[in-house]
């Protein structure tokens, strides 16, 4: 009798263990939808720019206008080497994919290049911009313009940094499992930045001259 | 043993995306081109009316964009069990609506709300616009105010877009 209580007291464990299996569950490279999630959100913290840029775009106050500061030569220059560290970051990948380390590293520093580059002509762009009068307080133009254009740039400089360290920690550890996936995540941030930059270009450069 | 195993349950998650030489390439030719033709169209005042531009500039952005989603970012309805897909819509829904209602809704607000709407009290008051607008003019007044006001609060926001 008492043997019979035992065993469905121990069935019912049985069955509770059920709701918590000793392997859980766990989606295959969690850590890469998770990711992917946060570049979801930072999406929607640039909708909401590309917005506000919408709205104000045209607002001059009577200050300089887009048509005649934008330097449209230059911003060609930034998005071929924003586009050419993209496809440089893909070459980078492969080179991970082949276990090859020093091929990895080598074109991570080529990325890297092209991402300072970037970062150069936009400042040299901004420094030229605020030199020709249009500065955040000209403006609700020049506010909404360095806004969303700063803080594509300030995504870009993070990125560079987050690439260094990637670059010590490959040199320090290798292609490991976790610094596999650090290549990974940081080749989804960086090709994000380059499709946020589609819209730079097109919205507040192309449209902004027309 | 442990740690091998390991090794091999995160190989085989890494092996969802699998890059190619070719499909980078691909990608950036396709990138290069849809990039080159709008800087074209631009540079060289290619589109005379501006609204058929915009419309031009704003498709080639968003097919660039799937472009560089599809070979850059590997995007397909498997990855992570189709998590990543499901996410990617709720965002690109979510811009969508911020973007269309804030153009929407502020653009409203900008024709409805122009200083130069100081005659709508008059408007609202028959016997006032008379001496404003045109004092020989009585019971049509207002009507003739109103068509005045229309057409110079649009000439006033298309000013403002320009």
């Amino acid at each position: 009798m008492s043997n019979q209580t035992i065993s469905a007291s121990a069935a019912g464990a049985v069955g509770q263990r059920e709701y918590h299996p000793a392997h859980e569950p766990h989606p295959e490279n969690g850590t890469s939808l998770g990711f992917w999630l946060y570049l979801m959100s930072d999406c929607l913290i640039f909708a909401a720019l590309f917005a506000t840029w919408g709205v104000l775009g045209r607002s001059y106050a009577g200050g300089p206008t887009g048509a005649e500061l934008f330097d449209l030569k230059l911003v060609a220059l930034n998005t071929a080497f924003l586009l050419i560290s993209s496809i440089t970051f893909g070459f980078a990948l492969i080179q991970k994919q082949k276990g090859n380390l020093n091929g990895t590293l080598k074109w991570l520093a080529v990325t890297g290049l092209f991402g300072l580059a970037f970062l150069a002509v936009e400042l040299y762009e901004f420094y030229h911009l605020i030199h020709e009068g249009l500065t955040p307080q000209s403006s609700a133009f020049g506010s909404a313009f360095f806004t969303l254009v700063g803080t594509h740039g300030l995504h870009v400089t993070f990125g560079l940094i987050w690439l260094v360290v990637l670059m010590i920690q490959l040199n320090k550890h290798g292609l490991t499992r976790e610094n596999n996936r650090r290549v990974m995540c940081l080749s989804m941030f960086w090709h994000f930045l380059d499709v946020v930059w589609i819209g730079v270009f097109t919205f507040v450069y192309l449209m902004g001259v027309l | 043993m442990h740690a091998d195993q390991h090794d091999q349950h995160d190989h085989h998650g890494d092996e969802e995306i699998h890059v190619t030489t070719s499909g980078y390439v691909t990608g950036f030719i396709l990138a290069v081109i849809l990039t080159v033709i709008p800087f074209g169209l631009v540079m060289g005042n290619v589109i005379e009316n501006r609204f058929t531009a915009v419309m031009v500039l704003g498709l080639f952005a968003v097919v660039q964009v799937v472009v560089h989603m599809y070979f850059f970012l590997h995007m397909n309805g498997k990855m992570q069990g189709g998590w990543t897909m499901m996410s990617t819509i709720f965002a690109v829904i979510f811009v969508a609506i911020t973007l269309a209602g804030t153009l929407w809704v502020m653009f409203h607000m900008n024709t409805n709300m122009m200083p130069e709407h100081k005659e709508i009290p008059a408007l609202t008051q028959p016997a006032a616009p008379a001496p404003v607008a045109a004092p020989a003019v009585e019971a049509a007044a207002p009507a003739a105010v109103q068509e005045q006001a229309a057409p110079a609060a649009q000439a006033e926001h298309s000013g403002h877009g320009k």
